[in-house]
Order: C-alpha cells, then structure tokens, then sequence
C-alpha cells in the first residue's frame, strides 16, 4: 500500500516535472533538422518561469470561467496523466479512472477551454473554436473504438491491467497494429501537431489551438502551456504503455529495476519525441477540411479492429 | 400502493380545483405549490417501495364489465421516481417562472392533469387503463403546448402533436390487442402469461415501437418533438423532454422486457438500429439549430437514442442468456433516464430564465448573459457538462456503463449482432462527441461573449424559485455523477425483475467506485476524479498566486491586434457549427452554402445563403402527405353520389363483412 502510494505520488511528480522537458527535446530536433541550432531543451521551464512572473492580462468584459479554466485545464489533464502508466504500474489510484475516464477528462479539458475562448467574444477565439468542435467529433470517436480494440485485447479497460497483460502478450495481432496507427493519429490530432495544427503558428488563419488562446497570458498561459506539455506526454505515455510495454514494471520490484525502467521509459519518451520532430519536419500541414479524411481513417481503423475482435470471438 | 393512487387522485383535484382558483390572484402560486408537494411526496413514496413486492389493486372504474387494475413493482416505481423528481423540480421552477404568463388559465388545469396522467401511465396494469392514461397525457400535453395558440408556429405544432400523438395511441392500441389474444383479455397479467408466435411478435414489436417511439422521438417518427416541446412553457418542456419521453421508454421497457415474455434476439434490432440512428442524428439536428429551445429538443432525441441503444443491448443479452450482462446495460438505460431527466430539466429552465430575462430565443441574439445571470449560467454549465458526457457528472457514469455493457457484447452468438454493436459503438461516440461540441455552441452562444442585442445586455438575474430549481437539479447532476453506486444499487430490484440477472453490489466497494462486471476489468470512481481534479486546481491556484505572481491588469482583448472590432465579428452559433456542417451535415442533410458576391463597385452587400435538407421530412413525411391527399381526392368522389349508390355501398359493406366474419369463425 505504502510502496504503491509513494509509486502514485512519484509518478504524478515524474510526469508535472518532465513534461517541458518533452516539448523542449521536441523543438530541439526539429530546429535541428531545419538546420538551425535551436533554443536549449530547458527553454520551456524558462519560459514558463517568466509566464508566471508576469503579471496576467485579463480582456475586459471576461468573467470567472476565464480565470478559473487555466487551473481546471491544468489540474483535469494533470491528473489523467497521473493516471497513465509510465515506467511501473502498480498505482495506487489506477481503479479510480480508466482508459475512457482518462479519455473524458481530456475531453473535459477540451470543453472548458473550449467555452473559455468564447467567453472574451472574439472572432479568433470562436475560428479555434469551431475548428476544434469539428476535429474532435472525430477524434473521440476514434479515441474511443482505440480503447474498444485495446480492452476487448486484453479484456479490460484499466491502463494497469492492460499493460500488464501487453508485457505477457507475445504475438502479435491485426487489430493492435490497426489500434495503433489509429492512436497516432488521434495523439497527433489531439495535440494539436503537424499535420492537423502548427503549434508554433502565428497565421492566424491556419490557428486551431493557438486561437483558442490567443487572449491568455502571464502565469495563466503558462498554466495552458504547462497542460499541453503534459497531454502529449500523456499521449506518448499511453501508446508506450500499451503498445511498447518493454521494461515496465508490473509487480514488486526493487530501486535497481525501478532505476532501470525508469530510464528505459525516458529513452521511450525521446525516441518518441525524435519520431514526432521528424513526422512535423518532413510532412507540411493540411488544409482545415482534409483534416476529417485523416481522422476518418483512425475512426475505420479502429472500427475495423474492433470488428475483428468481435467476429473473432466466436472462432 | 394506496397512497400513490391518492397522490395522483391528489393531482386531478388540483386539476379541477384550479379553474375556481384563477380568479385569484395566488392561483398560480396555489396550484404549483400543491404540485410540488404531492410530486415530492409521491417520490418520497416510491423510492422505499422499490424493495417491495408488487402489489396489485383492482378498483371498479372505467368499462362497466371490465375494471381498472394498477400494479406498483420494482419498474413502476423507478418510474415514478423518475417522473416525480422531475414534476416536483418543475413545480418549484414554475411557483417563480410560472407568474410570467399571461393566460394561467390556460396552463394550470392542464398542469396538474398532464402530472397525474403520467403517473397514472405507469401504474396502470391493464391494456384500456394504460391507453386511457397514456392518450390523456397527450392531449394534456398538447393542451399545453397550445398554451401559447395565438402564435402562428404554436398551431402547427399543435397539429404535427396532434397526428403523431395519435398515431402512437392507435398503434400501441393494435400492440395491445395483439398481445391479448384472441379473447381480448386486456389485463397484463393475462398477456404476461400468454405467448405469441414469432410472426405475431415482430408485429406486435414494430407497433410497439412506432407506439412508444413516437413519444419518445426516435428518427423517424422525431418530427413532431422538435416543434412541439420547444412551443409550450417552459417548465412544461422540461417535462415533455425530461419526463414525458421517459414515460415512453418505460412503456417500450414494460411492453419488452415484461409483457411479450421471453425475449428473442432480434427483438432488439429496432432498437439498437433506430436508436444508434437517433443519436447520431438527433444531437447533429441540435448543431444545425440556433433557437436555443429546439437545440434542447432535439438533444433530448439523442439521449433518447442512447437509452434505446442501452436497452436494445439488454434485450440481445437477455435473449443469449447473458443475464448480468443483460442488467448491466439495462441499469445503463435507466440510469440515463434519471440523468437525462436531471440535465435536461436544468437547461430548459435555463432557456426559459433567458427568454424571461431577454425575450429572445435565438442564440444569435443573444450572448454576454453569464455576466448578468452568474447563478443561473452555473447551473446551465454544469448541466451542460453532464449532457456532453464528461467526469464527474452524471451523464458520464451512466454512458460509461453503457460503453462497459459494449465491451462485454463480443460473448453474444448471433453474427449480425455482432457486426451490429461496433457500428453502434461509432455512432454512440459520434454521439457524444456532437452533444459535447452542442453545448459549448450552445452554452457559449447564449451566455459567453459580448451581447448581441440590447435585449441581452439588459437581462437581470432570474428569480429565486427558479434560481433553486436549476441549482438543486445541477447539484443532482453532480451528485449523481460522484456517488453512482447508490443509484445503480437503487435500481437493482427493477433490473432483476426484468432481466433476472444483476450487478454486483456496488454500495459496499471500497472508496465508493462502481465496478459493472469486475475489478480487475473496469472501474470507475467519480468522487475521487472530483476531488483530485478540485485539489490540483485549488492547490495549483495557491501555488501560483502564494510564489508566483497574482497581479492582475484588465486591458481590451487582443484578438491578434484587431481589438476595435465589433459585438457582430464575434462567432456566432451559426458560424461555431459551420466546420461541422460542412463536413457531416453536407452528407446527412444535403446542406450547402451559396454565396452571391455584388458586382464590382457596386455598394450591395454580399449574401451568404445556407439550405439544408431534412430527410425525415423529406423522404418519409412529404411523399406520405401527398399520398393522403391523392386519396383523399380519390375518395372525394364518394361524396357526390346518388342515394341509389349510397345505399349499394351500404350493402356490399355489409355483405363483405358477414363474409369475413363467416371465414373468420
């Protein structure tokens, strides 16, 4: 219980604490590839150093929800995070939300943000707005039979048991390999990447999550800024943990091998931002309304791992 | 029993008492008043009685050789519950909302009435008591929906009520008499121990849901909903959405589960199809709307429709002899009753504080009202959360069981179910998805932003009856988001009853999670989300404000360096909706855009025209009005003829009759 309690804790921490670091390594490679040196891979602490220094600019005329979406922004994707299996996965709050109550809480995330860019009455704020309304349509849904596919696999939809199970798992299967191509492309969806969005945009026209809060600033934004970093860490989490659960812990374990998984997850978590820097280096952005053709493929792929398994189960 | 038969006796002497009382000036108070206390009794009454054994009571009312019977079991009284809360919610919303109107009389006799008649639908046990209660209701409702008649659009969705409403009378009529047999043998009881052949339950299955269906509102027979609901006050559209369709899913429950016996596989065809169909369909219509009250009403298809999914689900299991996981699904269905009628409750009243406060029901004329409304918009988000199906609210728990109840659907045998229910699992997150989009348009449309028109900037608080309504069902929303266990607990005896199967007991789980199959495969916990989403937010606030900085300057907003645009650049509902209706309405509702640019030089501002198309209308409603009036024009020549020919008519009825009647015996 203590030892589980303590997992939980530190991984919270963990997760709050590399999570720039991820955003950082991100920029890195990619201004590397574009053949420039780029800011260090620490620059996002510093900037959020600085955001929270300042003093934060509120539009006139905004009201409450404005003020308190950063924090429940913040705090809904932090705790999802906390939720997802890193290195270990002897949680102590695992049972508390699984794989859908992780996905709702990013939805929830999505919705105050949503209605706190409409509350200062801009037309930015509404563009980024419509836009994400439409993506997400598409990516819960497909968000949703990723999670149908995983759980029928090892039947259940806790994170913990999942990986659990993917440790054992030897063969390979169909479905997964499906479940998995549609996951990227939520994760890429979701967090606002090349191809679907540019998060370092400043066209407006082409904004989707930048417009969305294109009014926040001071330790508001770094609250948002600091919420993103840790919802593409929960990503990459999350595609580590249930389709390259290599390393992970699953039972007791002493300091040596927490040490060891521990890196082992962090080298995971590199070699994942080194793919996503070279995916946004080497493929441009797409038109607004190609966005849903991208997204449909994840959804029929999901959907058709889901088939599978369920005309599967009676062979 | 007796005293919910007093109760809704109670009801219908408030109802013929208040023609007398509108004279005074208290009436509206008098009769709302006494409303919400026999509700609140009445589900009082009927949340202990659930653990109890039916209890039947035969009282001589009605046909002369035929008397009426009412039975209270486990599903009546999840029922009652269900419809009392509402009733009482919306009796203490009208005691303020209720003095805004301008012809009471018109409303309050009715009020009452339409209460009893849905009490009285579901503890009817008996064919005729079931069809006289149930075709009261609808013409109670559609009394109220009259309500406001000298408005032109009121009266045409009178008369779309009026059809539909009886052409779902007459259709559970034939369901019923189906059912009975062929001795006409009207009680339940005798229908529950008599059989049909397969043939005659298909048929008895589609009447039923043409019958229940079209007053719950699934696509296609939906049409009337979205006209009539929207067009009465509207403590009574939270009724008719939040109560009222809920008294026709526990007539298709009753007809399926309990009066047709034992359960065929692909008896929940229709209702996992038609109801995959209505929830993808119907929370797509909402995003095509901008009068804030038919958004409503057509969201209350959508959940409709994953009610109908969650108890389509329960019938295959229930049919495969899968019985845990047959109560499983239909604990989801009825515990999304509840929600829906919590959540929807809450935003009806929210519209109609805003109409009160601004007498606008168009989003694009209003906006800006969190400001001026900060109490009534908290309710209206927090139900607006539930409804889009995110922790910790309610609407969350029970579609997370509706998705656990999915994902144990692989173990039944049929092959065309098991293609069926992954299609239905896209168009339930489909669903989801759109209804989450619909409410941050909505919510953001109605209250967010700047004023649209001099109306909403002016707009005060609403007044504290309705206040305490919306607040005490948004606080329910919550409650029964975070402490689900209970709820699902509650409903056990009624999904035994049904389904002869249960969930495990979920009261005594540690910390309170709900665990519909077993641990190790699923659990949810929304008291604990709440709290650790609650103690991050706070503790990272703190943090912030107590290391950080916490000075604040308030500047005109940015918006990318165009500050000085006006109230009309903002987005409005129409333009948050345009990405989803070009790319999914452009398939379903054939919409399209048209934009007519003036000539060069020329000073004529530029149209941008929108058409969408409604295929219920279109395809099924339109050809069937013109084929009624191709006979009606047919059968017109029968009015001119001479007496001679009239007389021959006569006859050759007659003769063709006692043929019929001579082969049928």
């Amino acid at each position: 219980m203590m030892s589980a309690l303590a997992a939980q804790l530190g991984q919270t921490l963990l997760v709050l604490a590399i999570a720039p670091a991820l955003t950082g390594i991100v920029r890195k490679m990619k201004a590397r590839l574009q053949r420039r040196i780029g800011p260090s891979i620490f620059q996002p602490y510093r900037d959020l150093r600085r955001l929270f220094g300042k003093e934060a600019v509120i539009a006139e005329g905004t009201s409450w929800l404005f003020r308190a979406a950063p924090y429940l922004i913040f705090a809904a994707t932090w705790v999802a995070a906390a939720l997802v299996p890193t290195f270990q996965t002897g949680l102590v709050f695992s049972w508390a939300g699984d794989l859908i109550a992780i996905v709702a809480l990013l939805g929830a995330a999505r919705f105050i943000q949503a209605v706190a860019a409409l509350d200062v009455g801009t037309s930015f704020g509404g563009i980024g707005v419509s836009r994400e309304i439409m993506i997400a349509s598409l990516a819960e849904p497909a968000m949703i039979m990723v999670v149908f596919t995983v759980a029928l696999v090892a039947g259940s939809t806790q994170l913990s048991t999942i990986a659990a199970f993917m440790v054992d798992q030897q063969s390979l299967r169909v479905s997964l390999a499906m479940a998995l191509v549609a996951l990227i492309i939520v994760a890429v969806a979701e967090n606002a990447r090349i191809p679907v969005d540019n998060p370092s945009t400043h066209l407006e026209v082409t904004m989707v999550h930048e417009a969305m809060v294109l009014e926040y600033s001071g330790r508001h934004l770094a609250m948002i800024e600091w919420a993103a970093s840790l919802k593409l860490l929960l990503y990459i989490s999350m595609v580590v943990c249930i389709f390259f659960p290599f390393g992970l812990i699953t039972g007791a374990g002493g300091l040596f091998a927490h040490a060891l998984s521990l890196s082992v997850y962090l080298l995971k978590v590199i070699a994942a931002a080194l793919l996503l820097a070279t995916l946004e280096t080497v493929i441009a952005k797409m038109r607004v309304f190609r966005v849903p053709n991208l997204l449909g493929i994840a959804l029929m792929l999901g959907l058709l791992g889901t088939l599978l398994l369920f005309v599967s189960e009676s062979m | 029993m007796p005293t919910i038969l007093m109760g809704i006796a109670g009801l219908f002497c408030v109802s013929a008492l208040s023609p007398i009382l509108i004279r005074s000036r208290a009436a509206t108070q008098i009769v709302y008043g006494a409303c919400l206390a026999i509700s609140l009794a009445l589900c009082a009454a009927a949340v202990p009685l659930i653990r109890q054994a039916p209890s039947q009571i035969v009282l001589p009312l009605g046909l002369p050789w035929f008397a009426a019977h009412f039975r209270l079991d486990a599903l009546a009284c999840a029922f009652l519950a269900i419809v009392n809360l509402g009733a009482a919610s919306a009796s203490l919303y009208a005691l303020g909302y209720g003095r805004h109107e301008a012809e009471p009389g018109r409303v309050l006799p009715f009020y009452a009435a339409f209460l009893a008649a849905m009490n009285l639908v579901v503890v009817a046990d008996d064919a005729y008591s079931f069809l006289l209660a149930w075709e009261l209701m609808s013409l109670t409702s559609w009394a109220l929906v009259m309500a406001r008649h000298r408005e032109r659009k009121t009266a045409y969705a009178g008369l779309v009520y009026l059809i539909m409403a009886s052409l779902g009378t007459f259709a559970l009529l034939f369901a019923f008499g189906l059912m009975a047999g062929a001795h006409g043998e009207y009680a339940f009881d005798t229908m529950r121990a008599h059989h049909l052949s397969p043939a005659l339950a298909g048929l008895a299955l589609a009447l039923a849901v043409v019958g229940a269906g079209s007053k719950a509102g699934l696509v296609p027979l939906h049409v009337w909903l979205p006209l009539a609901h929207p067009a009465a006050p509207s403590h009574v559209s939270a009724l008719m959405s939040g109560v009222m369709t809920k008294v026709a899913i526990y007539a298709f429950i009753r007809i399926c589960f309990d009066l047709m016996g034992p359960a065929s596989w692909w008896w929940s065809l229709p209702a996992l199809i038609l109801g995959g169909a209505t929830a993808a369909i119907g929370v797509l219509y909402a995003l095509m709307e901008t009068d804030i009250k038919r958004v409503l009403a057509y969201s209350t298809i959508e959940n409709v429709g994953i009610v109908f999914i969650a108890a389509g689900l329960a019938l295959a299991f229930k049919a495969g002899g899968h019985f845990d996981a047959a109560a499983l699904a239909l604990t989801a269905a009825l515990f999304h009753c509840l929600n829906h009628m919590l959540f929807k409750s809450t935003l009806f009243f929210g519209a109609g504080a805003v109409i009160v406060a601004t007498g606008e029901q168009d989003m694009e004329r209003l906006g800006g009202l969190i400001r001026r409304m900060p109490l009534s918009s908290a309710a209206f988000l927090a139900a607006c959360m539930a409804i889009s199906a995110l922790p910790p609210f309610n609407g969350f728990a029970s579609e997370w069981l509706l998705l656990q109840s999915i994902l144990v659907s692989p173990q039944l045998a049929q092959m065309g179910l098991k293609l069926l229910v992954p299609a239905i699992g896209v168009l339930l997150a489909l669903a989801a998805a759109f209804a989450a989009a619909c409410f941050i348009r909505a919510f953001g449309a109605t209250y967010l932003g700047r004023a649209r028109a001099q109306a909403s900037a002016q707009a005060v608080e609403t007044d504290r009856w309705s206040l305490a309504a919306m607040l005490v069902c948004a606080a329910l929303c919550l409650l029964a988001g975070v402490l689900p266990g209970f709820v699902i607990d509650w409903f056990e005896p009624a999904v035994m009853a049904l389904v002869a199967g249960r969930m495990p007991p979920q009261t005594g789980i540690a910390w309170l999670s709900i665990v519909p199959v077993s641990a190790s495969r699923s659990s949810y916990n929304g008291l604990l989300l709440f709290g650790f989403v609650a103690a991050c937010a706070g503790l990272a606030a703190f943090a912030v404000h107590r290391f950080a900085s916490r000075a604040v300057r308030t500047a005109p907003f940015w918006d990318c360096g165009y500050p000085r645009l006006g109230v009309r650049a903002q987005y409005s509902a129409t333009s948050l909706a345009q990405p989803i209706r070009r790319v999914f309405a452009s398939v379903v509702f054939a919409s399209r855009e048209e934009v007519e640019m003036p000539a060069p030089g020329s000073a004529q501002p530029a149209v941008l025209r929108r058409f969408l198309r409604d295929p219920a209308w279109d395809f099924i409603y339109a050809p069937l009005v013109r084929a009624v009036g191709a006979t009606a024009k047919l059968l017109n020549r029968v009015q001119f003829l001479t007496i001679r020919s009239y007389l021959s008519l006569v006859f050759t009825t007659l003769v063709v009759l006692l043929t019929v009647l001579a082969l049928w015996g």
